[in-house]
């Protein structure tokens, strides 16, 4: 019984605990239930992922309304790595934001950041495990309300002007994907992501078809913050609740890029974008614009919160950049540094917490002699800093190794060395932070301020030390992202 | 013990090391007692696998799958073999010099050099040792990080400067040029395991296997072949032992046993010999050899003059290595042993002058020799085997390098050699002169000998440099396993 339900158990979970928060009212209630949700959900996604191992793709109708008149749940080799990565990544965060969360928020809000994490993951876990163009709008939105909401509860005013950039920019792009799927459904009469697929084949009209391309690449642009739509994710990043910055760090933008690539590779299909349309180039184009203008302005910035959050916008140039190179290697580049990226930037960001809340701020200035002063701390952002930049022994080397490889197969000589060269400006920025950290003397005072709870530095410590492990053994990493490069690429279902 | 498990133990023992010192945190005497015990320990491994490998033995260990068909793997080969034992036979003695060094000078965070040293020589083995590219990728950049700390160990802006510099060219190189390589050579070869002869085949038309081979030479920036040598001078703001045992033996050979590594097991001589497209190699690493010998010789401060010393020497091995006969191949190899053998003298003998009279440039040296008797006899002892004079070790080393250039006809390399052993007695022999001929400056406040410990470890090299030809014959049958040449 439950094992034939659990695609629907992994968002239903989520999404019914968090109206039991609200009737409550308590906020160490609603920590502990988000706890127990966010580690039942990773169980789910794990057991799902096995399943779709052993037996190929699960397809799920839900209420028993077979597809494609009902709404379809379809697990397969991509989405399930992709729900592996949320659940795990909220299942760490979860444990992390009952200290980070009492020390930011005051206490009649915790409830309530409990509740929208709750509703964002089940939001974030929906789009990712339904096979319905709609139905992944709804989810969209429910993700993308429950993110303002947490946004805007960060401590600094201007976390309420960074939740209005990103409403504001969030609801076009959601705007935009509607109208897309709308002229989709106009052209085929059907919403199902693999029936929409066969009929678009049929189609003979092609410019509604070509016009809901745009929309939709436009609309999920500003979700994944892909450069030039990139303009609400620093702030975001620097001011929402720390708990808030290392979860969407690690998934929300991530989610996104999974959906790009489900409508690119498996709904249009690679004719179609990369055949009729010159979308290779383009992605490639802004790919690299990201990753390079993003990695240099990192660089200038004086909040450390702000420095890793343009070096988000450089890193996600790399997952969309092996997207556009569209090859097996490119792909499993890209969606390895999907998870590889997500737990990098969510340790760094856990630690960040950490620091603001014994220092009252991320500014470069304030973490002098960090190194001295938290030594964990800081060590374990040097050892995130060190996969952003792509060391071997690293997750983030395993990434770059694809992505070169994927830029050599197809003999972009230029492309490689642009990929490798930009890595070195992420070694300029993460130096910055070693330098101030480890060279100059703390400030007096701050050194009786001692590390980050406990409860905060564990969870931060296991996100850095899968860092370090994914680097090494990469049997489940690069295993599950190569099955889903070929999930994409049609080599199997 | 079976050789591999031997090999796991040469990998093992320094890190298990690393964290016993920290944990003697509190307690020098008992931390400086771990780590002459680790270096110790490290040596009696690696002497116990020498045996076995000179018998034919090649001992292997896989650890784990690190990406799809290559994985993160040890056999240990004659060089390997080599550059080990080099490496871990001179930590011993290193170790005994640093407790002396750091403690008559009062350096601060000793737990910490400590630390970082046992996991550098980590590092090295697994350098040393590494079965495929990539090990020795992920091991040789190890090297280059945990080295950072000791490079900008007095933590002032000097430091901080030259640790830049460091990282800069290092990881700059390896991160722009090395990993390229790397994924090439996987693209092309398929696989990335060093085997004798080459991998690489006939996958790649000649011009770009020079193209690849200046990809490997230039991005194996610790080698220091021009222009990316700048790091090794910037290295000098550290403390003299990591001056002596990194900066003149474990990273900067782990770039010369790289190159070599590269030409005979990635490439292949064979393959390499007789392509114009390789040629440039020769003149680059020449050109080095002499420019950095001219540097020398207009730096007054001592640490600089040995930093250029070695730039010059490293490109000693990348030449006779790209002359690509068997005989140059084997002097390449004996040099390496050779060279550390001498610089980690003469460095040592700068640590002792620094410690015992806080001089650092060449022309306060006047009639140092009187005060320094034991001293300055080590320094002597360096020079004559970094000009390439029996007995001392460098002159066989040497030896074997020209008869490589003689037999490949290459009159310009010839050339290179002889100007350039004529320049390092250039800039050695009036640092001896002075010593002893000269009569001190006026007004030099007295001094005496350095620390007993330091004194002794420089009599261990010395004895090590002179003594060559009592325990060469290992060092000379893995060589020529390496060069591919059968028979004495």
């Amino acid at each position: 019984m439950i094992a034939e339900n659990l695609p629907a158990l992994q968002v239903v979970v989520p999404l019914l605990a968090a109206p039991l928060m609200v009737l409550l009212r308590r906020g160490s209630f609603a920590w502990l239930l988000a706890t127990l949700v966010s580690w039942t959900a990773f169980a789910i996604a794990l057991a799902l992922a096995f399943k779709v191992r052993e037996a190929g793709p699960i397809s799920y109708a839900m209420g028993s309304w077979p597809p494609p008149w009902g709404i379809e749940y379809r697990v397969d080799a991509l989405n399930s790595f992709v729900l592996v990565l949320i659940t795990f990544v909220a299942s760490v965060v979860a444990p992390y934001a009952r200290a980070s969360v009492a020390a930011e928020l005051p206490r009649d809000q915790h409830y309530l950041f409990f509740t929208m994490f709750s509703l964002c993951l089940a939001g974030l876990l929906g789009i990712t495990i339904t096979g319905d163009a709609f139905n992944l709008f709804v989810f969209l939105e429910i993700s993308s309300l429950s993110t303002y909401v947490l946004v805007a509860l960060g401590r600094n005013r201007r976390a309420l002007l960074a939740a209005y950039q990103y409403l504001v920019l969030g609801t076009i792009g959601a705007t935009f994907y509607i109208i897309g799927v709308g002229m989709l459904y106009l052209m085929t009469g059907t919403l199902n992501l693999a029936d929409l697929a066969l009929r678009l084949h049929e189609v003979h009209e092609m410019r509604p078809i070509l016009a809901a391309l745009a929309f939709i690449t436009v609309g999920l642009g500003l979700k994944i913050a892909l450069f030039p739509l990139h303009f609400w994710l620093p702030n975001a990043y620097a001011y929402a609740p720390s708990a808030i910055s290392s979860f969407i760090a690690a998934s929300a933008t991530k989610v996104s890029v999974y959906v790009l690539l489900r409508f690119y590779f498996l709904v249009f299909g690679m004719p179609l974008v990369f055949g009729r349309l010159p979308m290779a180039q383009i992605l490639i184009a802004l790919s690299v614009l990201a990753v390079v203008s993003a990695s240099l302005v990192a660089v200038f910035q004086r909040d450390l919160k702000r420095m890793f959050a343009y070096s988000s916008v450089a890193q996600i140039g790399y997952i969309t950049l092996g997207a556009g190179l569209a090859n097996e290697a490119g792909l499993t580049g890209a969606v390895v540094h999907l998870f590889n990226h997500g737990i990098t930037k969510g340790a760094i960001f856990m630690l960040l917490g950490g620091v603001s809340l014994r220092l009252g701020s991320t500014s470069l200035e304030r973490v002098a002699g960090l190194g001295k002063t938290m030594p964990l701390t800081s060590f374990g952002i040097v050892l995130g800093g060190m996969s952003l930049i792509g060391i071997p022994g690293t997750a983030g080397f395993i990434s770059k190794w694809y992505l070169v490889l994927g830029a050599i197969e197809h003999g972009y000589w230029w492309l490689a060395a642009l990929i490798v060269a930009s890595s070195l400006i992420a070694l300029v920025y993460v130096w910055r932070f070693v330098e101030m950290a480890y060279f100059r003397a703390p400030e007096p005072g701050a050194a009786a301020l001692g590390e980050a709870p406990t409860s905060m530095l564990v969870p931060a410590w296991i996100m850095v030390a899968g860092c370090i492990y994914f680097g090494l053994d990469t049997g489940y990493t690069v295993d599950g992202a190569h099955r889903a490069a070929q999930v994409l690429l049609g080599l199997v279902r | 013990m079976s050789p591999e498990s031997l090999l796991l133990a040469a990998l093992m023992v320094p890190v298990l090391g690393a964290l016993a010192i920290a944990a003697c945190d509190r307690w020098p005497d008992l931390r400086e007692t771990a780590t002459i015990a680790t270096a110790a320990g490290l040596l009696l491994c690696v002497l116990s696998l020498l045996g076995p490998v000179l018998a034919g033995a090649r001992p292997q260990l896989t650890l784990v799958q690190m990406l799809p068909g290559i994985a993160i793997a040890f056999r240990i080969e004659p060089l390997g073999m080599l550059f080990a034992l080099v490496a871990s036979s001179l930590w011993v003695v290193n170790s005994v010099y640093s407790i002396g060094y750091m403690r008559a000078n009062s350096e601060a965070h000793q737990t910490r050099f400590y630390v970082c040293f046992a996991l550098a020589l980590a590092c090295t083995m697994g350098v040393a040792f590494s079965a495929n590219l990539l090990t020795l990728y992920l091991f040789y950049e190890g090297l280059t990080l945990i080295t950072y700390p000791l490079v900008t160990h007095h933590g002032d802006d000097e430091a901080r400067r030259g640790g830049r510099l460091y990282l800069g060219y290092l990881l700059g190189t390896s991160i722009l040029f090395l990993l390229p390589a790397i994924v090439i050579t996987w693209v092309v070869a398929g696989t990335l395991d060093f085997t004798s002869g080459g991998i690489l085949g006939r996958g790649l038309s000649n011009a770009a296997i020079g193209g690849l081979l200046a990809l490997y030479m230039f991005g194996i920036g610790k080698a220091a072949l021009m222009p990316f040598h700048r790091w090794l001078p910037s290295a000098m703001v550290a403390p003299t032992p990591v001056s002596a045992l990194l900066h003149a033996v474990a990273v900067v050979k782990a770039g010369v046993f790289a190159v070599v590594k590269v030409i005979v097991y990635v490439f292949g001589v064979d393959r390499l010999a007789g392509l114009a497209s390789v040629d440039w190699l020769p003149f680059v690493s020449g050109f080095t050899i002499i420019a950095a010998s001219i540097v020398a010789l207009r730096s007054d401060n001592l640490k600089r003059r040995l930093a250029y010393s070695t730039v010059s020497q490293l490109s000693y091995i990348v030449l006779s290595a790209s002359l690509l006969t068997p005989i140059a191949v084997f002097g390449a190899v004996l040099h390496i042993a050779a060279h550390a053998v001498g610089k980690i003298t003469l460095f040592f003998a700068a640590g002792a002058i620094y410690t015992a009279s806080h001089k650092t440039e060449v022309s306060q040296l006047d009639g140092i020799g009187r005060r320094m008797p034991w001293t300055m006899a080590a320094f002597t002892v360096g020079t004559l085997s970094l000009i390439g004079i029996p007995p001392a070790a460098g002159f066989a080393s040497k030896w074997f390098i020209f008869s490589g250039a003689a037999a490949a006809g290459d009159y310009v390399a010839l050339a290179v050699l002889t100007v350039s052993t004529l320049l390092n007695a250039a800039y050695f022999l009036p640092i001896v002169y002075a010593a002893f001929l000269r009569p001190p400056a006026a007004g030099d406040a007295p001094h005496g000998e350095a620390p007993p410990s330091m004194v002794l470890a420089m009599f261990m090299t010395s004895a090590l440099v002179l003594g060559f030809v009592f325990y060469a014959d290992p060092l000379l049958a893995l060589a020529r396993a390496v060069a591919g040449m059968s028979g004495s």
